[in-house]
């Protein structure tokens, strides 16, 4: 690893060369989308899987560096999106009004996140799991009836500046005449946003701070007889996470354009972001690169390829029923339950733990 | 007491609806070391817990270099100058020996000249250094947990039964380590059931029995006196030497 990356990526590396490989595809791709590919689709899977990217690391930052299982990480992913939708909406699409969504939403954030830290850190994992289940589901309520502000259950629409929108041109790709829009700016934007909050994510994990959280994790006990304050390290992780939600949620609605309880508040987007982790590797942090992205491909893809293999087994009793579209959440259960089987930590730590033992 | 570091009075200790320390007293004499010996259950590992706030006392006062710690939390009890090893050698798996170490430095980067000095004595920390802890050895792992303790200067370590199922030649060093450890002034309690470790070591000790301390003097006079010892302990020196 050059000099520079290792910097970049705070001196942990990926430690495996599949995983590298694997790493560098990913990127490239992301970095490429809107030009590799065509139609919608594509393009909204790509700044999907960026937002998810994030928001899985935060969660990763929590439940697999700190050790705390929360479920309130939609309600901060959620108040992000909120926060600049409406600032959107009542303020009008500038930039301003955009800045000033986003810092509500963090100070918000924020506030709740050291509110919940402080009240519930304190007790057992399995009262903090519950407390946090319980303020996410007031929040999402809460979210619901505030129609008159929050638009309800139908969400709200808002417009964005006029260099993010999709109507705007901003020029063509000089080679193949491609236009560049808006919809590609916001694209850009959110990429970066996002290969910037997880370095800044990795930078955490690897730095002294990063280090006494991963002692906690293992064991809380010997952390506080070492001279560390669980309760203050643990909080402070806490209010680390909810931003980095609160900045993924943003992202996210600046992408859609809309935002609503079932976009951002929603228990399944909740379970959605725990398989991601579990699936790519908890405490890796690029464990949520590979299971944002094989999570979000699959929700998006897989009743497209279960389409085909129906028509394929057409004729053969019982199979195109068994691969009918409809049963796509089943088979995406089964990936789950095989991925936890086959790698039980998760993607990256397989792949890591094979490296080391082929170096040894 | 007269010079004593460390004072436990009347403590008592429940852990869920267990009444495991029942009015423990003794002190411990600055700058020498005091072994807590006792037969299992005895309450050892309790006291040494209670001591460090990770099992608080339900009744009774300890206080520490004149200040009272009984009810603070363990991370104000470690930053007030106490270190601790506890039994299970409490090292952290994932992360490696060296961020171990650095760890448990409070005061900044740890010093160059005390990593050598703890090398001297336990040179696996060195080969080690960039593994993760989880992977070395039973023996391996106590050593990174007195380094850890010793990585800066403490007033007081608490040290629980390190030689438990540990190579002779590693106990060996470890009673160097210790040995230098007396003479920076440092104050050592430790509970050990190794007698022979216990008595080369120990300038003091405390015997207890039920959640009670029921013999308190100097070592050398245990250590000379067979009939004591097997009131107290249910040995004699002889037949563990």
């Amino acid at each position: 690893m050059s000099g520079f990356t290792n910097t970049l990526l705070s001196g942990d590396g990926p430690r495996s060369r599949v995983l590298t490989a694997l790493l560098a595809v990913i990127v490239g791709v992301l970095a490429l989308a809107p030009f590799l590919f065509d139609g919608a689709q594509a393009i909204n899977t790509a700044a999907k899987i960026c937002v998810f990217i994030v928001l899985a690391a935060s969660y990763d930052l929590l439940l697999g560096y700190t050790g705390i299982v929360s479920f309130a990480h939609t309600m901060f992913f959620g108040i992000g999106a909120y926060g600049v939708g409406l600032a959107f909406h009542f303020w009008g699409p500038t930039w301003t009004a955009g800045l000033a969504g986003l810092g509500i939403a963090l100070t918000a954030g924020l506030i709740l996140a050291l509110a919940i830290g402080f009240v519930s850190l304190r007790v057992k994992a399995i009262f903090y799991a519950m407390i946090t289940l319980a303020v996410a589901s007031a929040f999402a309520i809460l979210a619901g009836q505030l129609s008159d502000f929050t638009g309800g259950e139908d969400g709200r629409s808002f417009r964005v500046p006029e260099l993010l929108r999709p109507t705007t041109m901003l020029f063509q790709m000089p080679l193949t005449g491609m236009s560049v829009t808006g919809r590609i700016a916001t694209y850009y934007l959110i990429a970066l946003a996002a290969a910037a909050i997880f370095l800044g994510a990795l930078r955490i994990v690897n730095s002294p701070f990063g280090r006494v959280l991963q002692a906690i994790r293992e064991n809380e006990f010997r952390a506080g007889a070492l001279g560390f304050d669980v309760v203050a390290y643990r909080t402070i992780g806490n209010c680390l996470a909810a931003a980095m939600a609160v900045l993924a949620g943003a992202l996210y609605a600046l992408w859609l354009r809309y935002v609503g309880p079932d976009t951002t508040l929603s228990f399944a987007i909740m379970l959605d972001i725990l398989l991601m982790v579990v699936i790519g590797g908890m405490g890796t942090l690029y464990g949520s690169v590979i299971g944002a992205t094989i999570f979000i491909l699959a929700q998006s893809y897989l009743q497209k390829l279960m389409v085909i293999a129906s028509s394929a087994f057409k004729g053969v009793p019982l199979l195109p029923d068994i691969f009918h579209p409809d049963r796509w959440l089943l088979w995406l259960g089964v990936l789950f339950v095989l991925s936890v089987y086959f790698f039980p930590t998760g993607l990256v730590g397989t792949l890591r733990a094979r490296a080391a033992l082929q170096k040894d | 007491m007269p010079d004593a570091l460390l004072t436990l009075a009347g403590v008592h200790t429940h852990i869920g609806q267990y009444h495991i320390l029942q009015g423990v007293d003794f002190g411990v004499p600055r700058g020498g070391v005091t072994v807590l010996l006792g037969r299992n259950g005895a309450g050892k590992t309790t006291t040494m817990r209670t001591i460090m706030g990770l099992n608080p006392p339900s009744r009774g006062q300890i206080t520490f270099d004149g200040a009272t710690i009984s009810g603070l939390t363990p991370h104000a009890i470690a930053r007030s100058g106490v270190a601790y090893v506890p039994e299970q050698m409490g090292v952290f798996a994932d992360l490696t020996v060296a961020e171990n170490m650095t760890l448990a430095a409070l005061a900044g980067p740890p010093d160059t000249a005390r990593l050598e000095w703890i090398f001297s004595f336990f040179p696996a920390l060195k080969k080690f250094w960039r593994s993760p802890a989880g992977v070395l050895s039973g023996g391996q792992k106590q050593m990174l947990a007195i380094a850890r303790a010793v990585i800066e200067p403490r007033a007081l370590l608490l040290i629980d039964e390190p030689t438990k199922g540990i190579a002779p030649a590693i106990i060996d060093n470890m009673i160097g380590a210790f040995e230098e450890l007396k003479q920076q002034a440092t104050t050592i309690l430790l509970v050990e059931q190794n007698f022979h470790f216990a008595s080369s070591l120990g300038d003091t000790v405390a015997v207890m029995d039920d959640g009670r301390i029921v013999h308190a003097g100097s070592m050398a006079a245990l250590a000379t006196d067979t009939t004591l010892q097997s009131r107290l302990l249910g040995l004699s020196l002889d037949a563990h030497g």
